[in-house]
């Protein structure tokens, strides 16, 4: 960086846009309030950043991720002082868990009211400290256009994650000089992308000599690009070994490819979750041995090594021990990996391969997934298939929001490129589906975006609906209304004795009026019979959609493994649950 | 986490003095459960404006490792160094320590504190406020001496430490 300071011309506010601008920014969602009126003053005056006006500013941030998880690119938002800034709480730390890249602007009151409890004045840096890869409070104008530049490469760089920036409204007002992204680089923060080549070697010595090898993939491939997918799908390809996905790695290798053996994890499948358990080389590719994946941990696939690429070296070695840690960007160690395997011209052993085949086929002949549709109540795997089905030709793009649904969109909807799904993993956060789709409209205006939504959920974050109509967003969502918060329900009916303490929710809306008094269109299916029709006519109308699909109140999520059992202690059905009571240890668990 | 030995690591950061950088190292260990035995702070390098944070904490030696992957996750964070896996290393802490008494209790503790090379750095008819340095050993088995003979106060730095050699961090 030069150590000339530039000519101040600007405001602050226009400083931040041009940054902004620079930065490649397009869109913004946010929120107005006394300490960002010199910001919407100054976005009144361009027009090359559209700014979309939600609701509720924990709508700006699900939208924001929504947007960045289906373009790659970083989501921006930004909202008031105070109350504006905490409602980003909950957006931040979901963006946080699930590594989406996000630049969150707060207003803040003038520097020297800073800590004098001024009117709206929230500690905005304090407060999302602990739920934000970094954050800034900009106090100097000279530093404002650095901070900005700064904040889009932590964001961005290394494993993806939301950066607050806090900005007194005097530093907006008052002139600043302008320094252009080239001319900022950071000082420490400058992530490591290339693997060690010995762990490279490493790591092809032992996919070489696997007998019962598999891939578990995360978000982490996806957060490297589609480049990352497709050398992940080169390489499975070429090894010819089994791969399952985190919910969070949906779309990174091809659903409809048969080496793929479903998801892992709590509600993944039978064959997946014991090939896990059975395995005798784990590759792990951008995944982070998540609790909801490993189930207990001190019986955790107790007879492998364990190969793990991850751009994050706190994510390894964290709650399980691996023999190959391998620190970098998924696509760079694969595209070193492969061209390893390539000149040392290795093969898989074929003999042992087969024999792993054939077991996982024994698995998977068990049809984990299985369901009895009669033809009348909708069970809610049905009305995923069938949406599946009459959406899969379209440039389609799905969001959910938390619970049963999200659970069986994930086991039902196959996803066979990255960036196509969208949901809320490690904070599971519901209202984050219906959000999240309107940003993803707003990045590809001319897709299909589904939210796969439950009744419960979508009532978070329900006045997004305004949103969505003011800008003639054509979002759908698509309810699988039981009445109930299913997986609490389902929770206690397995762990509670059926003691169903305040899951139900009485008085829920006419979500078909609903939709009509938010200017959107309002469908309902109550019957197998109507629920095609009802699926088309909500892809046909170019509007935004609500469908309520009315479905069995009372079907679980299967398979499931309860909190503190092993992948081989899963329950594959309602008749499982009485054999196999869960450990007190258990029970303390999430 | 089934490593049951606890171990004791001092592990020195290079960080940006910057407000806040202090919160998140201390949020840090608070947010994920981690022990903090010990931890000093001052600026080292005026000029690059860095400071030097000195972190004694305890833990297994999986635990170790995440608390150095976590440290190093921070932005402002340049560099962490685990002074116990390094190698050879010293440790020193400063304690400040008021006594009061008279007659023979008074001149045991002056006697003590002349064994253990502290020194008096301020005197009333009936006090000493005793200067010591050393390992954190040293200066708790000092203490440990005063209790007895009128002790009224500590203040303690907290472990600084260094690695020998000719090598920086
Ligand atoms: C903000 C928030 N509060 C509470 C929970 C706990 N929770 C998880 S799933 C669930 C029920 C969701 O109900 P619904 O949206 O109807 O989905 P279903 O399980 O019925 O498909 C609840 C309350 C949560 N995940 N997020
Ligand atoms: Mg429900």
């Amino acid at each position: 960086m030069s150590n000339a300071i530039p000519p101040a011309e600007q405001s602050g506010a226009e400083v931040l846009l041009r940054a902004l601008k620079d930065q490649g920014v397009d869109v913004i969602f946010g929120y107005p309030g006394g300490a960002v009126l010199p910001i919407y003053d100054a976005l009144y005056q361009q027009n090359s950043i559209r700014h979309i006006l939600v609701r509720q500013e924990g709508g700006a941030v699900h939208a924001a991720e929504g947007y960045a998880r289906s373009t790659g690119k970083v989501g921006v938002v930004l909202v008031t002082s105070g109350p504006g800034a905490t409602n980003t709480v909950t957006g931040l730390t979901d963006a946080l868990m699930d590594s989406v890249p996000i630049i969150c602007l707060t207003g803040q009151v003038p520097t020297h009211l800073i800590g004098n409890d001024a009117f709206q004045e929230a500690d905005t840096t304090g407060i999302t400290r602990p739920c934000t890869k970094h954050n800034y409070l900009v106090k100097d104008s000279s530093q404002l256009a650095r901070i900005i530049h700064e904040a889009f490469h932590v964001a961005r760089s290394g494993r993806p994650g939301p950066v607050v920036i806090d900005l007194p409204k005097d530093i907006l007002i008052n002139k600043a000089p302008y320094v252009a992204p080239e001319e900022v680089r950071h000082k420490s923060y400058n992530p490591r992308v290339k693997a060690d080549p010995d762990r490279i070697a490493e790591a092809v010595d032992l996919i070489a000599k696997a007998k019962r090898p598999l891939f578990y993939c995360g978000g982490g491939v996806i957060n490297s690009g589609p480049r990352a997918s497709e050398l992940l799908t080169q390489f499975v390809r070429m090894t010819g070994f089994p791969c399952t996905l985190t919910l969070m790695g949906l779309g990174a290798f091809p659903a409809s490819d048969p080496l793929f053996l479903g998801m892992v994890g709590m509600h993944g499948t039978y064959e997946a979750n014991l090939a896990m358990h059975g395995c005798d080389v784990m590759i792990a590719v951008g995944a982070r041995f998540d609790d909801r994946v490993t189930g207990k941990l001190s019986a955790f696939s107790p007879n492998s090594k364990k190969i793990h690429i991850d751009i994050d070296p706190s994510s390894i070695n964290k709650n399980v021990h691996v023999n190959v840690p391998i620190v970098g960007d998924v696509a760079h160690v694969l595209e070193d990996i492969i061209a390893l395997w390539k000149r040392r011209n290795c093969k898989p052993d074929g003999k042992a391969l087969s024999e792993w085949w054939a077991q996982i086929d024994q698995w998977r002949a068990r049809e984990c997934l299985k369901y009895r549709q009669d033809d009348k109540i909708i069970k809610p795997q049905y009305a995923i298939q069938r949406l599946y089905e009459l959406t899969k030709d379209r440039d389609t793009y799905i969001t959910t929001e938390v619970g049963q649904h999200q659970m069986w969109a994930a086991q039902f909807y196959k996803f066979e490129k990255p960036n196509r799904w969208m949901t809320s993993g490690g904070l599971g956060t519901m209202g984050y589906g219906l959000p999240a789709a309107m940003g993803v409209q707003i990045a590809h205006p001319d897709a299909l975006v589904i939210d796969i939504a439950g009744e419960a959920s979508i009532l978070m974050n329900i006045q997004e609906l305004s949103t969505i109509a003011q800008y003639r967003l054509p979002v759908k969502a698509f309810i699988l209304n039981n009445q109930y918060m299913g997986m609490v329900r389902q929770w206690q009916e397995l762990l509670h004795g059926g003691r169903y303490s305040e899951s139900y929710t009485a008085a829920l809306p006419d979500f078909v009026k609903l939709a009509e008094a938010f200017h959107c269109v309002g469908l309902r299916a109550r019957t197998v019979a109507e629920l095609d029709d009802v699926i088309k006519e909500m892809i046909e109308t170019d509007r935004p959609v609500v469908a309520d699909i009315v479905v069995d109140e009372k079907e679980n999520c299967f398979p499931m493994i309860p909190s503190g059992a092993a992948h081989n202690e899963m329950l594959l059905g309602p008749e499982d649950k009485a054999a196999k009571p869960t450990s007190e240890e258990g029970m303390v668990l999430v | 986490m089934n490593d049951k030995n606890i171990e004791r690591h001092t592990i020195a950061l290079l960080v940006d003095n910057e407000p806040g950088v202090l919160a998140r190292v201390i949020g840090l260990f608070s947010g994920r459960g981690y022990n903090i035995e010990s931890l000093t702070v001052a600026e080292t390098d005026p000029y690059e404006k860095l400071s030097r944070i000195t972190v004694v904490t305890t833990g297994t030696p999986m635990v170790i490792e995440q608390i150095k992957a976590q440290l190093d996750r921070l932005v402002p964070v340049h560099k962490v160094s685990d002074l116990t896996m390094v190698g050879p290393h010293v440790e020193r802490e400063l304690a400040l320590v008021k006594v009061a008494g008279t007659g023979e209790k008074r001149v045991e503790s002056l006697r003590i504190a002349d064994i253990f090379r502290a020194k008096v750095i301020d005197s009333t008819i009936g006090s000493f406020v005793f200067e010591i340095t050393g390992s954190t050993e040293k200066i708790d088995a000092f203490i440990k001496l005063m209790e007895p003979l009128g002790l009224i106060e500590v203040s303690r730095t907290g472990v600084v430490a260094i690695a020998r050699g000719d090598k920086g961090l």
